[in-house]
């Protein structure tokens, strides 16, 4: 095994380029895992933490460009205004020594349906940067996983940074695990409302093959939305759209059977976490939000 | 109620909250446990395991392992000195698999190499060819027409009385008369109930160093319950005798059960005295869950028959223990759990059949709680349902069928010793409730750590119930059913820098518990000195048994009282011919050893150690017995078969998701007793670690395993979880001290009691809280939204 | 490979270390630091907790050329001056009777430590939250959360004093 070190971005590509199957190091906490259980032996790790630039992020008017590995610490501590969705995902990551190691880059590159990061990141909207001697790629994150474990990377391709939709509304994050911390998702479940274009958005993880949206979920709502007039005078959200909303949602999964829980239980919860995250999102909405406003 | 321990008084002595002696080492990382150990020279050792839960091996080929760089040995079943086999009560484990595996990870060939990755690599390179077998894996299968045996040529003690030879042991209890009890009958609940396999999880995973030695023997280095336990059975595998066999405690972190068995004690052993250098071998987590016996899994069927004014008539029970492939402790946990199984109530009429099985799943042994603990899950959720049948409260249903002192058990035995049941579940009963709704903060957004999902947002208090439960348990002290349980101490007294110092050797296993720190207390107690020194547990002492069935402080620590009342008495006899003459208290006062000097009991300071001892020193060793117990009749499950009982109680507040199933332990009361607290702080640390273990029990903990495969599907802390801090609530503890004037001081074992009542009290608070009858323990989230 | 970092304030070199190895294997067996616990090497029990840079992070995740340049502090740099007297949380850990077989210790304290340097007055929720990475199999946590109270009004006295 070699253990390359780049000191930029420039020669992480060109010893990405060299060695096609060296395996990106940054947190280690997944890489080690599979190192220490013997279920990796990769030719080559290529070490990213002394590429300072991938543990920093600029905030646009739009969205947020944030370094592969941003650790989950900071972005708890630091873009919860920004980022609120993807900091409250990062509470749930692992446990505190964890969040202060892993990273959002991480959990793309890795690409597990239980990823914490990924419902926060459909639901808010992101794009992927990924870099080659090639040149750089924007790669949607709805279309960034490609199956189990697997994404739309090519094998000299490393992920520089995702770019971030900026919060204009409301958004919630929403796990079940069989413990009440440092816990893998049974399945997860992510909103975010997007007051300025009167969508919603979701994010669904450990349910599927791979994370997914549930667009007809989406659709619906942001219909009843519109049909109520709810965005304009923040009244409630009809119980009945929410619950169907939660079925949608519940729909939208394809979930197995296995140790962490069953297929049954999963798009039960999924559906749960769906409606009690559109309540306190909804809730957020009419309080802090425009539709205050509106509302008086 | 007498203490026994009246006019005790030494500072630093029994009954004061003394620190523990390794504390220090513990909290500045210097503490060595097994795993830490290093030696010049030294060489890993990693065993290759089997894939496959019951196969034939069909060849092995260790060519190309051996010829890897870095290697100096890889030893299968062929390369095996002497005898083949061990186990701790029948000698059915191979050292390594002899032609076929009968578990999931089965030992199969070891390696030894320079570095633990080139060892890994070795091993990989290592040929096996198996062919697959039919597994066995519960009850039906493995007592099913032409079912595989898992042993097929048994001669051990139990198979004569075995009604299949997949079962291990069967132990009936049988009193009274059921039958005519149940025509009495005015309400009769029968119920199924079923327990997980919970793995014991100690933090330091198996480990160990062997050292070859100049006269041919070897010395281990190693984290055991037991080292004379781990002498017997790895001296006639290396085929050498057992004084050639030296064993030293090093640091063990953790034990609960797991290490009552051998694991890497007899490989590491074995490729020491292959190589000539010294081996260590270290567990990883993944191992370690295949490296150890976890606690039975369990199908228990009960049913009890009360009259209307709530008096228990009747109790049948079916209790059937899953062994896995290799005998363990199956038989002596099949005693507990028939001999347990009715729990600390008066039942004139029970019928108990409680048997373990041979399967090719993973095998169970020693946990914490040892078979009391599924046949009490199956109890007190019977007791509850019989209270609900007869619209009574259920603590008070148990208080009028509690057994007190005095009382007869099912085995016949009276219970000898205080048994305050009843008090003990109106002490839990009678403790404040823990404010409702407090994730409410002053802000408004709720406080996520105090809600069921916890850190996960999923409730902001939707769907959230609270429920309360109680339940009581009943754990018998000591090895039991004949063992000859004894322990072996030495102590000394001599002068040591101008003062008495006292220096207690024991071959006890501290495993985490306090022994160490409660050998010390009684030396300063019984020899009146402020300074002991403990030395390291080994086998150049006598046995000290196993750091199991909360037996230690009594056994071990009834040795070191015995001993150092030997020592004392010695000592009285230096003094008496040194000044006797000179003062006629020697002769006619009971004197005492206090503060470093003799005294007499009226107060009157007869002399200094320091000058009674002068060069000389003081050394006794003896072995010491609690009171002999007998063996369970085979038919009638009749006999005196424990020495001591001990009781706790429990009250469980839950607070359920009931949408999603999630729980929240938000509060877990406990009482029990204790007969003389010995170590107020330390006996704190059991109850509360021991209730935490049966709160995972209840709603986390479980060793999945495919029952189509019987393959382990979650050996690693992803997935198998134990409770977090966030997990585990306040544990208010009230410690009751009525002594048993049978045991040294008064006291009464303390490890296991809480882990019991523990688990039925949570669940019994989830049942309230649902409405739903929870059958199974761990409660998934599954089974509580009927998904 | 060779690694250079500083340990406990002490520069420190290993040499021949294989690329996958952890930063838990160098301390442990080629530095003579055991202090720091192979629990589950797999970030699930916070007891080779150690402060890479200042941050507490699992030792097992690190690869052992991420430290390259790093400072790390162990469990046996906690202590004023790496000897002899314990650092306060160390001693409040023995007093609290937070210490059963220890295992664990050294990484709570590691967590612990830094908590109380960040928050030195924390909450209950503080302290759960703050160890809620770190497993226990003995105590129940009670006496551990006794702990970090007692090492957290033993600083608050200190300064009022």
């Amino acid at each position: 095994m070699d253990f390359l070190r780049p000191t930029g971005w420039e020669e992480a590509l060109a010893l990405k380029a060299e060695h096609p199957t060296a395996v990106p190091i940054a947190g280690g906490t997944d890489v080690m895992v599979e190192i220490n259980f013997d279920h990796r032996r990769p030719q080559q790790l290529l070490d990213l933490t002394r590429i300072g630039e991938l543990r920093t992020w600029e905030t646009g008017e739009e969205s947020v460009r944030l370094g592969a590995a941003v650790p989950y610490a900071r972005i708890i501590g630091q873009l919860r205004t920004e980022l609120p969705g993807l900091a409250l995902a990062a509470r749930t990551v692992g446990s505190p020594q964890i969040r202060n190691r892993g990273t959002v880059g991480g959990n793309l590159g890795a690409a597990s349906p239980a990823g914490d990061a990924h419902p926060a990141l459909l639901a808010a909207g992101a794009v992927v940067e990924a870099g080659s001697v090639r040149g750089t790629r924007m790669i949607p994150v709805d279309s960034f996983y490609t199956g189990v474990k697997r994404n739309a990377l090519a094998p000299d391709e490393l992920i520089r940074a995702v770019h971030i939709q900026r919060a204009d509304g409301p958004q919630q994050f929403s796990k079940v695990g069989t413990r009440n911390a440092m816990v893998i998702a049974v399945c997860a479940f992510g909103l975010a409302l997007h007051p300025r274009t009167r969508t919603v958005r979701t994010g669904i993880g450990s349910a599927a093959p791979t994370p997914v949206r549930a667009v007809a979920a989406e659709e619906f709502l942001a219909a009843a939305l519109e049909e109520g007039r709810c965005w304009d005078t923040g009244r409630p959200v009809p119980p009945s759209a929410a619950r169907q909303f939660a079925e949608l949602a519940s729909g939208a999964c394809s979930p197995i059977d296995d140790v962490r829980g069953s297929a049954a239980y999963r798009r039960r919860a999924v559906g749960v976490m769906a409606r009690r995250t559109l309540d306190w999102a909804w809730h957020e909405y009419r309080t802090d939000g425009d539709g205050v406003q509106q509302c008086a | 109620m007498r203490d026994l321990t009246q006019g005790i008084r030494a500072r630093g002595g029994i009954g004061e909250s003394t620190l523990r002696p390794d504390g220090t080492l513990k909290v500045s990382g210097e503490f060595a446990y097994a795993s830490d150990l290093w030696h010049e020279d030294m060489l890993w050792g990693f065993t290759l395991r089997s894939p496959h839960a019951h196969a034939r091996i069909l060849s092995v080929d260790v060519t190309e392992a051996l010829r890897t760089a870095g290697v100096h040995a890889v030893m299968t079943h062929d390369d095996l000195p002497a005898e083949t086999r061990y186990g701790l009560e029948i000698k059915d484990t191979p050292v390594l698999a002899d032609g076929v595996v009968r578990h999931h990870g089965e030992p199969v060939a070891l390696v030894a190499a320079d570095h633990p990755e080139t060892a890994r690599r070795a091993a990989a390179k290592i040929k096996v060819e198996y062919a697959q077998l039919p597994v066995v894996t519960d009850e039906k299968t493995a007592t099913a027409p032409g079912a595989p045996l898992l042993h097929p040529a048994r001669d051990d003690a139990h198979a004569r009385h075995s009604p299949h030879p997949n079962i291990v042991h069967r132990q009936p209890v049988v009193r009274g008369d059921v039958a005519a009890a149940r025509e009495l009958a005015d309400v009769v609940v029968r119920g199924e109930y079923e327990m997980g396999m919970q793995d014991q999880a100690f933090l330091g995973p198996e480990s160990g160093l062997a050292v070859p030695a100049e006269d041919g023997g070897v010395d281990l280095y190693i984290s055991t319950q037991w080292l004379h336990a781990d002498r017997r059975q790895v001296a006639p595998v290396i085929g050498l005798p057992e004084d050639k066999v030296r064993m030293t405690l090093s640091g063990v972190g953790g034990a609960f059960g797991g290490r009552e068995d051998l694991s890497m004690q007899a490989h590491a052993c074995l490729l020491a005295l292959r190589t000539g250098k010294p081996v260590k071998i270290v567990y990883n987590r993944f191992e370690s869950f295949f490296g150890h016996v976890h606690r039975h899994p369990a199908k228990l069927v009960y049913e009890h028959g009360a009259t209307r004014d709530g008096t228990l008539l009747y109790v049948r029970c079916r209790i059937v223990l899953d062994g896995g492939a290799y005998a363990s402790s199956s038989p002596a946990v099949v005693g507990n759990a028939a001999s347990l199984a009715v729990g600390p109530y008066v039942v004139d009429n029970v019928d108990v059949e409680a048997l373990a099985l041979y399967t090719n799943n993973p095998p169970c042994g020693a946990m914490r709680g040892f078979g009391a603990v599924q046949a009490c899950f199956a109890y007190e959720a019977q007791m509850d349902r019989v209270a609900a049948e007869l619209g009574m409260d259920p603590v008070e249903f148990r208080q009028r069928n509690a057994m007190a002192q005095g009382a007869v058990m099912p085995t016949g035995q009276v219970v000898d010793s205080p048994a305050p049941v009843a008090e003990l579940l109106r002490r839990v009963k009678a403790m404040p409730l823990p404010p409702e709704r407090q994730w409410e903060t002053a802000g408004g957004a709720p406080d996520l750590r105090a809600l069921p999902g916890g850190l996960s947002n999923t409730t902001h208090g939707e769907g959230v119930v609270r429920g309360i439960g109680y339940a009581v348990g009943i754990k018998n002290v000591g090895f039991s059913e004949g063992f000859d349980d004894y322990s072996t101490a030495r102590v000394r007294l001599e002068v040591v820098g101008g003062e008495p110092v006292a220096t207690v050797h024991t071959a006890m296993a501290e495993v985490g518990q306090g022994g160490v720190t409660v050998h010390a207390q009684i030396a300063r107690t019984e020899l009146g000195v402020a300074r002991v020194t403990i030395n390291p547990a080994d086998t150049r002492v006598g046995s000290a048994g196993s750091t199991s069935a909360s037996r230690q402080t009594y056994v071990t620590g009834g040795a070191v009282k015995r001993a150092c009342e030997a020592v004392r008495e010695e000592v009285l006899e230096l003094g008496r011919a040194r000044f006797g003459p000179y003062h006629p208290a020697w002769a006619t006062a009971e004197l005492l050893l206090e503060d470093g000097k003799v005294v007499t009991d009226g107060g009157e300071v007869l002399a200094d150690l320091v000058d009674v001892l002068e060069d000389a020193y003081v050394e006794r060793e003896l072995e010491w017995r609690h009171r002999p117990t007998e063996p369970f009749d085979l038919r009638t499950g009749q006999g005196r078969g424990h020495v001591q009982y001990s009781f706790a109680a429990h009250r469980a507040v839950v607070e359920v998701d009931t949408e999603l199933g999630l729980v929240k332990v938000v509060e877990l009361a406990c009482a029990q007793d204790v007969g003389k607290a010995l170590n107020p702080l330390s006996v704190t640390g059991q109850i509360q670690g021991g209730s935490t273990q049966g709160l995972g029990l209840a709603v986390m903990e479980e060793i999945v395993v495919d029952p189509a495969t019987a393959k382990v599907r979650n050996p690693s802390f992803t997935d198998y979880l134990i409770p977090t801090i966030l997990d585990t609530p306040a544990i208010p503890v009230d410690i009751l001290e009525l002594a048993d004037e049978h045991a040294p001081y008064g006291l009464r074992g303390v490890g296991e009691a809480p882990t019991l009542s523990s688990t039925p009290a949570v669940v019994a608070a989830i049942r309230q809280a649902t409405g739903l009858a929870v059958r199974r323990v761990p409660v998934r989230p599954e089974h509580l939204t009927g998904t | 490979m060779r690694v250079n970092f500083t340990v406990n304030g002490r520069p420190q070199q290993a040499d021949d270390v294989w690329e996958g190895e952890s930063l838990l294997y160098v301390l442990r067996e080629r530095l003579g630091l055991p202090g720091s616990k192979n629990a589950c090497e797999q970030g699930e029990c916070g007891s080779c907790t150690v402060r890479l840079d200042g941050v507490p992070v699992c030792a097992c995740l690190v690869a052992a050329g991420q430290a390259e340049g790093r400072e790390v502090v162990t469990v046996e740099g906690l202590a004023a001056g790496g000897q002899g007297e314990l650092a306060p949380v160390q001693q409040a850990f023995i007093d609290a009777g937070a210490v059963q077989c220890g295992f664990c210790t050294p990484g709570l304290l590691v967590v612990a430590d830094d908590l109380l340097a960040h928050t030195p007055q924390p909450s209950d929720a503080d302290i759960r939250e703050a160890l809620s990475g770190n497993l226990c199999r003995c105590t129940g946590y009670e006496k551990i959360l006794d702990a970090v109270r007692l090492a957290a009004a033993r600083a608050g006295a200190g300064q009022e004093g």
